[in-house]
């Protein structure tokens, strides 16, 4: 055997007794194929010839094994340390176990995108490298941003604000027609998609609101319970909780929960139906897609959030019973007697009044951010995030606008 | 070694208590170097075949060989350097630039250097027969031609030995089915590849498949050259390549192969 092998990727014989070996086409695959995993790493072995050196190269060169763990640096230091210049050197590919169009390519880069000199190679990979000598082409460059199209960027994404709020602006005002045309003509109204929604909105939300007002009713009550004994107000309490739950945390906290919950999903939804052309669809068949598909969601949502709202404060009501209970001896029959007395029942109606524009707030935003997805992946998970984010920062902005109109009224 | 070995195959899909039997007993054998066509009615099982044979369906029973390895071993890492496939729509990364979806499994390997990956990504985009000022565009831009072909591109970017193709060329227009078939033709014997194909259309079938494999009775009932197909005595061949359209379409066989 003429070439020693050697576990190095780089290794040098100067067995110089038999020349001009590897130049020779019909040289027999000299290296048995070993079957450890030696021999699928993609390696150099150089020798001295009379006549030059000659660069044998072994293993798999395929984007794969060149990838492999240290492969990569090995081959690129066996690479470097080649002696003499590399167009004046023997290449001989014949003994590769395997050339792709990766490997073709380090190669042709190595040679500086010329042909060496002195080549021996099999068809295969002749054309393998043809191919990739053909078509090495930089990569066109991107258009580098000049100032002006900065500023033409900054004018769209202005124009782009304006658009949404244009947008949602013809979204309340369809709104408003397209419940006008359900009050005139109830009979053709879409009350099925009305139902449909008002079921996955409302009803199956009901646990985990009522899971999550519970706990927050417990931890309140806790908390209130241990500052109110330092003063000796234990039975005020009631009014505090009262208060807290009826009017603000039950509708806000009904009303994230589903923002985050129903909000998100009706985004996804109308968003998936713009990538697979179902809205398209819809419009081509003439089927109004603001009375099919926003109306309902949005009546749905104005329904179901009152409910769920008076749902979770019944929920936290029912913690912080059972928690004044435990921790203070507060019987349930004096809470809700003093619960009554209280808290005046206007704050309910006020409770399931903002609820009620939070539900429609939070089903307009979806649609909107929903009805405005490109058919693309970014923007679907894009939009889904912004519709729920909205929707979340909508819902507080407009419960303290509420706080601090109803305090001047004096409800 | 044959590059796809299928033998005793059942697949079933079960929805609302209802068992559908896709596949019964189904055998199959793919030599290296095939161009091999899976001819069959809507709904006789040729996605579900082509699935099995990436492994991305667990077979009911039986056994799926694909390059001398289980099929459900094919998924793990490394796989687009054994199996390239080309999904009906392209399925590119839509948020991901031609350039970017091309490069994407070379990247994933993480050792090879930016501008080994860039060249390599360029030869490639080129041999699929795309212009390099594509590189920059996004999926959305593109025509169902040129989708096809980036996709291709991916799908050949680690030089698999077997490449899969899922109705290459349903939604393209008479003539760039015509150029997207010999590309797939040329790609198939330059680059020494296994092919298989399912595909409905007949003049595709003619043009180009080295073998035709026509799945019908949950099973696939001939695996022949063209010519042999035809010949062929069951209700859907005659049905399928002996009708009207499929006299039609005759014409593209060469003539030694009609007469033969």
């Amino acid at each position: 055997m003429l070439v020693h092998q050697s576990s190095h990727p780089i290794a040098r014989s100067s067995d110089r007794r038999l020349p001009v070996l590897c130049v020779n086409p019909s040289h027999p695959t000299s290296n048995q194929p070993r079957p450890d995993m030696e021999d699928t790493q993609p390696r150099i072995v150089i020798e001295q010839l009379p006549d030059g050196v000659c660069v044998r190269l072994l293993g798999r060169w395929t984007a794969e094994h060149l990838a492999g763990a240290s492969h990569w640096r090995d081959l690129q230091a066996a690479l470097a340390a080649l002696p003499g210049e590399v167009h004046r050197c023997q290449w001989d590919l014949l003994p590769l176990r395997r050339l792709d169009h990766t490997g073709a390519q380090l190669l042709w880069n190595f040679w500086k995108r010329t042909w060496p000199e002195n080549l021996a190679a099999s068809p295969g990979q002749r054309a393998t490298l043809e191919r990739v000598a053909r078509f090495s082409t930089p990569l066109p460059p991107r258009g580098k941003p000049t100032v002006w199209a900065q500023l033409l960027r900054l004018g769209a994404w202005v124009i782009r604000r304006e658009e949404h709020l244009l947008g949602a602006l013809r979204l309340i005002g369809q709104l408003l027609l397209d419940l006008w045309q359900l009050l005139r003509a109830p009979r053709n109204g879409p009350w099925r998609d009305i139902s449909g929604n008002l079921y996955r909105i409302g009803a199956t939300a009901m646990p985990i609101t009522a899971l999550v007002g519970f706990l927050i009713g417990v931890v309140l009550a806790y908390l209130m319970s241990q500052q109110l004994r330092q003063f000796g107000a234990d039975a005020f309490i009631v009014n505090l909780l009262g208060i807290a739950l009826i009017r603000e945390l039950g509708p806000v906290l009904a009303a994230i929960l589903v923002a985050g919950r129903s909000g998100s999903a009706i985004t996804a939804q109308i968003g998936v139906m713009r990538v697979t052309e179902e809205l398209d669809a819809m419009k081509v068949m003439g089927v109004a897609q603001g009375f099919r598909l926003v109306m309902p969601r949005a009546v749905a949502m104005a329904l179901a959030m009152p409910l769920l709202a008076v749902w979770t404060t019944l929920a936290a009501l029912l913690g912080g019973i059972l928690a004044a209970d435990l921790v203070m001896g507060l019987s349930p029959g004096y809470f809700a007697n003093a619960l009554a007395r209280a808290v005046a029942v206007s704050n309910l109606w006020l409770a399931m009044g903002k609820s009620l524009v939070f539900g429609l707030m939070i089903a307009l935003i979806a649609c909107h951010y929903g009805l405005r997805i490109q058919p693309n992946t970014q923007s679907l998970g894009e939009g889904t995030t912004s519709s729920v984010v909205t929707s979340i920062t909508m819902v507080i902005l407009v419960d303290a606008v509420f706080a601090v109109v109803f305090k001047e009224i004096g409800i | 070694m044959n590059a796809v070995e299928i033998g005793g195959l059942w697949s079933v899909f079960r929805s609302g208590g209802m068992e559908a039997v896709i596949h019964k007993d189904l055998d199959l054998t793919i030599r290296r170097g095939e161009l091999l066509s899976l001819v069959g009615g809507s709904g006789s099982g040729k996605t579900v075949l082509l699935r099995q044979i990436l492994g991305l369906t667990q077979p009911l029973r039986g056994s799926v060989t694909v390059l001398g390895k289980p099929a459900m071993q094919l998924t793990h890492r490394g796989a687009a350097s054994r199996v390239g496939m080309l999904f009906q729509h392209g399925a590119l990364y839509s948020a991901f630039t031609v350039f970017e979806n091309i490069a994407f499994p070379l990247r994933e390997l993480k050792n090879l250097p930016d501008d080994l990956v860039r060249d390599a990504v360029m030869v490639k985009l080129q041999m699929v027969g795309l212009d390099p000022a594509q590189a920059h565009k996004m999926p959305a831009d593109l025509s169902g031609g040129m989708i096809k072909r980036v996709a291709l591109a991916r799908a050949l970017i680690m030089d698999p030995p077997l490449l899969l193709l899922d109705e290459p060329t349903a939604g393209l227009d008479p003539d760039r089915s015509d150029a997207f078939c010999d590309l797939v033709r040329s790609l198939h014997r330059e680059l020494d590849l296994t092919v298989v194909m399912v595909t409905h259309d007949l003049d595709t079938i003619y043009d180009i498949s080295t073998r035709v494999a026509v799945l019908a009775d949950k099973r696939v009932i001939v695996n022949a050259p063209p010519r042999d197909v035809i010949a062929f005595d069951h209700p859907f061949v005659r049905e399928f390549f002996l009708g009207g359209r499929g006299r039609r379409a005759m014409g593209l066989l060469s003539p030694s192969v009609q007469a033969g």
